[in-house]
């Protein structure tokens, strides 16, 4: 059989696991509906795993987050590499202990003695109807508590190579996946092929002003500096890749070199991880630059069902346009 | 010797390890109760005294490498796994000769080696992570029990019973270990809880459950060693409910108003797991008065040098705040 010549983003989550899977007897996923036989996944990520792995390592589990990850968490620190998927990210609300209290923190607290080498994957994202309960982007909840780390992806291979290298690090990943996007078409990436954590991504090179973002957004962005290329804008487009730690280094070298910065997320601007970026680099720049940074993110609202006002909730191309002229006066 | 002089005798040999193992634990925590008055040991500091004989006889039924997990009253359990009583007692200091270098404190240790993985402050969260242990050992196919240990406090925390429901579902080797000493913090038991026998707290899902005498060693031993190995031969999860009592307040800063002094000093007078073992092993002739004075002065030796090497550890440097927070 050739190889494709596109893949989706969830099969970019499915090649990335069935990797690890093939990889590493420790890795084993939990999820609810994930075997094949419950349907291979709400959003069919894990599907073909359990046929091809066993219902032993792919294993559909009760309605039971805080079981899910505890048990992993019990798991990991046996020197397992358990992925749990938490179908939507609003239910890490219900198993925020095990995650803040445990995953993140056991490490330090037991001076080094033991490590979490967990996965969570989870769903999430405005724009598809989903309503107040199963679409809210909480990633600066999870990038406030050390010892976590934050990933997300913007493109299906990013997908595989992001989720392929959290796996493989010893420390708790929380892996994000927008729902509006697991159709999302891309190139494939090789076999074996992964991106490291912690780096960020230069998508597009520019020298006016620096936009800052990650998932979803990406490719808003990258549409919008092309628009604004054409009015003589020359946008830098840096993919975060991993949201916590961030790469620092590439942001402020980028805003050392444009002077201007703007920070797009989906989640809600206020007290979100735009806030935390901005704050970097005021604290490290403030001396070199020429207009103050700007935020795009949703509107602070939960996430309404109507699809014109999930709309008017969501960030849009138009607010990342105008924030970029903004910042260049 | 006779088959049943071989007996006697390993039965001796048993009840002198009992007595060696709960003495270390009572004089290792009452000297731990001694730092914390002397400003030596700041936080939480929450004493086992009284509820030596439960992890005691657990331990002895268990086998090398079964593991155990448990919430913050955690002291006695490290001393049982066969941590070092120094390394504990210098975490209970905060000095970085501690188990966990002063970054964890009294409810945050591990050891890998002893199979000890915590430690856990958060009420009834170690439950989900002790049915962890237990799936990691079902997929490895090795034949060890987790041991996990919760109080009656703990026993109204939801994700109890999620993982319940996920440990009998999938058969996970763990054995629920209830420490119900009747309160939860100040809170006695028939104030906060329905159906105040625990050990039915599995009968929805069809985990057995059993009630143990968890003042007396032996009865504790049995019911443990039935309950491992109903777990090791792959027939699921096992409950076992230990009633028992703690002598001190729920933490070295609760003064205990919520129970007469009456009410401890019965329990003390009266049913003392230490003092109860004691006099049997006399009555058996497993030990004589002079061993036993010799054994309190050996335990009174290492305590002695735990808390001694808790207060000459130095304190951690600070730059130990930046590590060992990711790898």
């Amino acid at each position: 059989m050739n190889a494709p010549t596109k893949i989706s983003f969830s099969q970019g989550i499915n090649m990335a696991l069935d990797e690890a899977l093939a990889a590493d007897p420790n890795v084993f996923l939990l999820g609810e509906d994930i075997a094949d036989a419950q349907g291979g996944g709400v959003f069919k990520a894990t599907l073909g795993l359990s046929a091809k792995h066993g219902t032993d390592r792919v294993r559909s589990t009760p309605i039971s987050e805080q079981a899910i990850v505890g048990a992993a968490v019990g798991a990991a620190i046996t020197g397992m590499r358990p992925v749990a998927e938490i179908m939507f990210m609003n239910f890490l609300t219900v198993c925020m202990d095990q995650l803040v209290n445990h995953a993140a923190k056991l490490r330090f607290m037991s001076g080094g003695l033991t490590s979490v080498p967990l996965t969570i994957r989870c769903g999430t994202g405005a724009g598809v109807g989903f309503g107040g309960q199963h679409s809210d982007m909480l990633e600066a909840w999870f990038a406030h508590v050390p010892g976590m780390k934050v990933v997300t992806a913007s493109n299906p291979a990013d997908a595989k190579g992001l989720l392929l290298s959290a796996i493989e690090d010893d420390d708790p990943t929380l892996f994000i996946e927008n729902v509006a996007m697991y159709a999302a078409q891309g190139a494939p990436p090789e076999p074996g092929y992964k991106v490291p954590l912690g780096k960020a991504a230069i998508r597009r090179a520019g020298g006016d002003v620096t936009i800052i973002t990650y998932g979803r957004p990406v490719g808003e962005v990258e549409a919008v500096a092309e628009t604004l290329a054409a009015e003589g804008i020359s946008a830098e487009v840096i993919d975060l890749r991993t949201i916590a730690p961030f790469d620092e280094a590439a942001v402020l070298n980028s805003v050392a070199k444009t002077g201007r910065a703007v920070i797009v997320h989906e989640a809600v601007k206020a007290f979100g991880v735009g806030a935390e970026i901005s704050s970097r680099i005021h604290e490290e720049l403030f001396g070199q630059l020429k207009s103050p940074v700007k935020r795009v993110g949703s509107k602070y609202s939960p996430v309404p069902f109507s699809p014109p006002l999930e709309q008017a909730f969501l960030y849009s191309r138009a607010e990342i346009a105008a924030a970029v002229k903004a910042t260049m006066g | 010797m006779s088959k049943t002089a071989t007996a006697a005798s390993q039965n001796a040999a048993l009840l002198n390890q009992f007595y060696r193992d709960m003495l270390l634990i009572r004089r290792f925590e009452e000297r731990a109760g001694q730092l914390y008055g002397m400003g030596l040991i700041g936080g939480f500091c929450h004493l086992y005294i009284g509820q030596e004989a439960v992890v005691v006889g657990m331990q002895a039924a268990t086998e090398p490498g079964d593991q155990v997990i448990t919430a913050y009253r955690d002291h006695g359990h490290m001393l049982a796994c066969g941590m070092e009583p120094a390394g504990v007692m210098a975490e209970l200091t905060g000095r970085s000769g501690g188990y966990s270098k002063g970054k964890g404190g009294s409810m945050h240790m591990f050891s890998r080696e002893k199979n000890f993985y915590g430690g856990h402050g958060i009420v009834g969260a170690q439950v989900p992570l002790g049915t962890g242990l237990a799936f990691a050992n079902r997929y490895r196919g090795n034949d060890r029990v987790s041991l996990t240990y919760f109080g009656d406090g703990a026993a109204n925390q939801g994700q109890v019973y999620e993982s319940f429901n996920m440990a009998a579902v999938w058969k996970l080797p763990v054995v629920y270990v209830i420490e119900n000493n009747q309160y939860a913090m100040g809170t006695a038991i028939s104030r906060s809880t329905s159906e105040t026998h625990l050990y039915k707290r599995g009968v929805s899902f069809n985990i057995p459950g059993e009630e143990v005498d968890g003042m007396d060693v032996e009865a504790v031993y049995a019911a443990g060693r039935k309950a491992v190995e109903h777990c090791r031969a792959g027939n699921g999860p096992y409950i076992l409910e230990m009633r028992t009592y703690r002598y001190r307040g729920h933490s070295m800063s609760d003064p205990a108003k919520y129970r007469t002094k009456e009410e401890v000093q019965e329990m003390r007078e009266k049913h003392d797991p230490i003092e109860g073992l004691r006099t049997k092993i006399l009555a058996a002739g497993a030990a004589d008065e002079a061993a036993l004075k010799a054994l309190d002065k050996e335990i009174k030796d290492t305590v002695s040098a735990a808390a001694e090497f808790a207060q000459m550890s130095p304190e951690p440097d600070p730059k130990e705040l930046w590590t060992e927070i990711y790898a």
